[in-house]
């Protein structure tokens, strides 16, 4: 037996999934049910002629996939007759394999897919092309503002879209119509209707303004015609009214170019020289008297003794009073203290000011610096990978820290990490060795090595990183008895441990 | 005598028309529904229109002012150009934004100036701009500030309270062709910019111990455009400098843009055509970069001088160069392998991948794809296909080069 079914078939789900879920509970194969809207009916058939199978009280309810929903609901839209046969070919078929969607090469899926896409790009172009006009209200009244729009979708859209404008011209009262129905908001009720509309003939002053922006914008030394076209078809032109403009652009755009090379390179006007001598005259700012830190960072800032300082953002110099008594040695800025323009600000440097803070150690009271002022890394997509400082770029930076060790003159120096011990002392010994144990330093300061605050973030074994966690915090505590038994200081390192 | 509103808007969009950026996507979605006002995002963008240049005009790309106390040598505004000035008070940039986008000709505003008395005074009226337009307008549209470097931390902070995006042009790709062309700019001073703006982001989107809502900073996030072919860097510079870009301060675009002529042009300028070919590659080359799991070295590596090959895009040149790393293998091969073919794209890979679970594929499932056979087919095999010896043969970069063009005299 062949079934028949008549659709009004303006893009609403619901009117075919009726009929749908009808014979597919009664277990109609797709061949036999012919699909057709009230448009090609001709009056031959009417909606009198739908016949379904008999209601099936006991069938369980049917179950598809959201996804099949969601293509469904947009492929619905589409003007192609043939798109109610397929949909009901895909439910069918969905009841016999519920991948059948992410079958992405399908016949089906495939054919569903771009009716679906087609409908999207439908709706996508009707938000970019409706263009509004203004209705002014009759004079002496007052109210909300009225606009109108006359638009010409390929697809039946009009609903599916009709309540994106409503989101977006919440404040002023619209009405969109085109061949296939007309859409209104008044500010309280969205309203679709899916009577012809016929095109009104409508002016707006504002218009005049649009097309000279347009004409205004567009760079004539560029002409991609074809890369317009593709994007705003020509079909599209007719109720654009910038479009107009097209041809003269691009008949002239040549010319224009040519115009404009000619006219090359004329002199200045005087509004040029009187700002040159402006500038000329202006202050130079007061640099810092040299031989201090703040004269030092200055300088500093344009250091381009190694390749590195081309990948960084900034300079990161040491921070902290010029009179400190100890000063802490790190490796170099990471990703937050490049930004920043601070050392220890990143996740090491929370780890170490909570460490101090333990302790019991005021960081404002330490001088914080890095062996290497630059941060060096490769990018590797969003983030940037840190890189070990090589010898040569260690060696060249020493310059800076040793103006530091000068200028700032601390008691204690502490080098947290192998790098900071190269840069301190030449040496490249295991941080074992030499950790924990003041040592002396050429000009009678105290060294005192520990590790670097990172390599404890990167421990992936609690247990240890809770114990090496300890033993930074046991190192910090010595920091602070050396720096309290003053005495030290001047009496040797040699009687502390 | 003052120039009416139509001829300033000449001008002002006149010379705003060399900052190719004019997305409107990547923000919040938000709407007026609840607030009855004006205005809404949906995520993605809307290009309400098209100029015969190809590019899309989404936004209402205006400068505030086009006097400058600059004198960059590759800027239309730059203080020695005899172009002619103008000026919008704040008042009309706002009015020509809403009543624009009341006529849906645009998605919202890209507001740009040229720096007039200082940084700071031109960077308040933008926001001044931006303030008027969300609170007592109530619009909720795109709004993208261009910032100025310069200008205080507390503007800017302001700024992304009500700009969906904030950008920094970087200008050129290196700190020598700034020094160069752009002598009042300090490179150094936009990369702090830069760093300071991604902090910000970042810290706004801490959850804060109050509430689990994050404060909206800038939430399309920021974006920096770079000049090609002003100066004499080559495209792997280029690149690097985008790598170090997108890397460093989170940027969501880099945009190039080929140097176009403009009026009244310094001498030291080439005034050529605008090399499109060439921004296409870097875009290709940055696409590349961002989605296709490939590193700038190794897009650049084997060219000669750097440059790009302008005759075939960068995946295929590399693929050419790559032959021992071919075919892939449709129905078995890894997502990173299949992303290198050229002729697949990232939708078209998630589709063989979903496809494949289900059955094996032939050709004709990747033409259903949606692939051009003719491009992948060298390069790939599946079942009923091997490309044999084909993805050997000396001439098959010959195969993909487009036909010989009569080159116009400009």
């Amino acid at each position: 037996m062949m079934y028949r079914y008549s659709l009004r078939g303006r893009g609403d789900l619901t009117e075919w999934r009726d009929a749908a879920r009808a014979y597919l509970m009664a277990g109609i194969v797709p061949d036999v049910i012919e699909w057709r809207t009230m448009d090609d009916a001709d009056g031959l058939f009417g909606f009198d002629d739908n016949n379904l199978p008999p209601p099936h009280e006991a069938h369980p309810p049917l179950s598809v996939p959201p996804a099949f929903i969601r293509l469904a609901g947009a492929v619905i839209c589409h003007s192609d007759p043939t798109r109610f046969a397929l949909l009901y070919r895909l439910l069918f078929r969905l009841m016999h394999g519920r991948h059948l969607l992410q079958m992405a090469s399908d016949t089906d899926v495939v054919a569903a897919q771009r009716m679906a896409k087609a409908v999207g790009r439908d709706y996508h172009k009707m938000t970019a092309f409706v263009r509004f006009k203004e209705l002014p209200l009759s004079a002496g009244t007052a109210g909300r503002r009225r606009f109108f729009s006359w638009f010409e979708p390929d697809h039946f859209i009009l609903a599916r879209v009709a309540p994106f404008f409503q989101r977006r011209f919440t404040d002023m009262d619209w009405l969109i119509a085109t061949p296939k129905g007309s859409a209104s908001w008044d500010g309280e009720t969205l309203r679709t209707c899916d009577e012809p509309a016929a095109k009104p003939d409508l002016k707006d002053e504002t218009e005049d303004l649009w097309r000279t922006y347009y004409a205004s914008i567009f760079n004539p030394a560029r002409l991609k015609v074809k890369m317009m076209t593709k994007e705003m078809p020509k079909k599209y032109w007719k109720n654009l009214p910038e479009a107009a403009l097209i041809p003269d652009l691009i008949a002239n755009a040549e010319a224009s170019v040519i115009e404009m090379g000619k006219k090359a390179a004329s002199e200045p006007l005087p509004f040029h020289h009187r700002i040159q001598e402006a500038a000329a005259r202006a202050p130079v700012p007061s640099a810092p008297a040299a031989g201090t830190l703040p004269a030092l960072k200055q300088e500093a800032r344009h250091c381009t003794r190694c390749d590195i300082h081309c990948l960084a953002t900034q300079t990161v110099f040491g921070d902290g009073p010029a009179d400190a008594r100890v000063m802490f040695v790190g490796e170099q800025p990471g990703d937050q203290e490049d930004l920043a323009g601070k050392p220890f600000v990143g996740p090491a440097g929370k780890l170490f000011n909570d460490t101090l803070a333990e302790v019991g150690i005021d960081r404002r009271s330490l001088y914080i610096t890095n062996a290497v002022k630059h941060f060096k890394y490769v990018p590797r997509g969003k983030r940037r990978i840190h890189q070990k400082p090589n010898m040569g770029e260690i060696r060249q930076c020493r310059w800076w820290l040793m103006q530091e060790l000068e200028l700032v003159k601390p008691e204690l120096v502490v080098a947290m990490g192998a790098t900071a011990l190269f840069a301190l002392t030449d040496m490249r010994q295991k941080l074992e060795d030499v950790r924990g144990e003041p040592m002396a330093m050429a000009d009678g300061r105290i060294l005192f090595v520990t590790v670097h605050p990172s390599y404890l973030l990167r421990i992936p074994d609690e247990a240890q990183r809770m114990r090496e966690l300890g033993r930074f915090r046991e190192d910090m505590r010595s920091i602070q008895h050396l720096v309290r038994t003053n005495a030290t200081y001047h009496s040797g390192p040699s009687n502390v441990a | 005598m003052k120039k009416s509103l139509k001829e300033r808007l000449a001008i002002l969009s006149d010379a705003a028309k060399y900052d190719a950026s004019c997305a409107s996507s990547g923000t919040v979605k938000r709407d007026s529904s609840a607030s009855g006002g004006l205005g809404s995002t949906e995520g993605s963008g809307i290009c309400h229109a098209y100029a015969p240049d190809g590019r899309c005009i989404s936004l209402l790309k205006i400068l505030l002012t086009n006097f400058c106390i600059y004198d960059c040598a590759y800027c239309i505004n730059r203080s020695s150009s005899n172009v002619e000035r103008a000026r919008f008070t704040p008042q009309e940039v706002i009015w020509l934004t809403l009543e624009f986008y009341r006529r849906n000709y645009i998605e919202g505003l890209f507001l740009s100036s040229g720096i007039i008395r200082s940084s700071d005074h031109t960077m308040e009226e933008m926001v001044l701009i931006a303030r008027e337009l969300r609170t007592t307008h109530n619009f909720r549209g795109y709004i993208h500030l261009k910032t100025i470097p310069e200008a205080s931390a507390s503007l800017i902070e302001e700024a992304g309270l009500y700009a969906d995006r904030l950008s920094i042009n970087i200008e050129l790709p290196t700190d020598n062709g700034i020094a160069k062309f752009a002598p009042e700019k300090r490179p150094d001073g936009i990369r702090q910019s830069m760093g300071n703006l991604r902090l910000k982001i970042e810290e706004m989107a801490e959850p804060t111990l109050q509430s689990k809502r994050r404060k909206k900073f800038a939430p399309a996030g920021q974006s920096t455009q770079m000049i090609v072919g002003a100066d004499g860097a080559n495209d792997a510079t280029i690149l690097g400098t985008s790598a170090r870009l997108y890397g460093s301060y989170g940027l969501k675009r880099v945009y190039y843009s080929a140097f176009s002529p403009i009026p009244d042009s310094s001498r030291n300028l080439p005034l050529i055509k605008p090399p499109l070919m060439r921004e296409h590659r870097l875009y290709q080359a940055d696409w590349l970069y961002r989605f296709y799991g490939f590193e700038i070295g190794e897009i650049t590596a084997t060219r000669p001088g750097g440059m790009l090959d302008l005759d075939l895009d960068p995946k295929l040149a590399w693929a050419l160069g790559h032959r021992e790393q071919f075919p892939v293998d449709v129905n078995r091969a890894d997502k990173e392998r299949l992303l290198r073919v050229p002729g697949f794209g990232t939708k078209t890979v998630k589709g063989i991948l979903s496809a494949r679970r289900f059955r094996r594929l032939r050709l004709d499932d990747l033409k259903r794809l949606g692939v051009s056979l003719k491009k992948v087919q060298p390069f790939i095999a599946c079942d009923g296909w091997t490309p044999h010896r084909l993805v050997d043969r000396s001439d098959l970069a010959a195969m993909f080069q487009s036909k010989p063009e009569q080159l116009s005299l400009l």
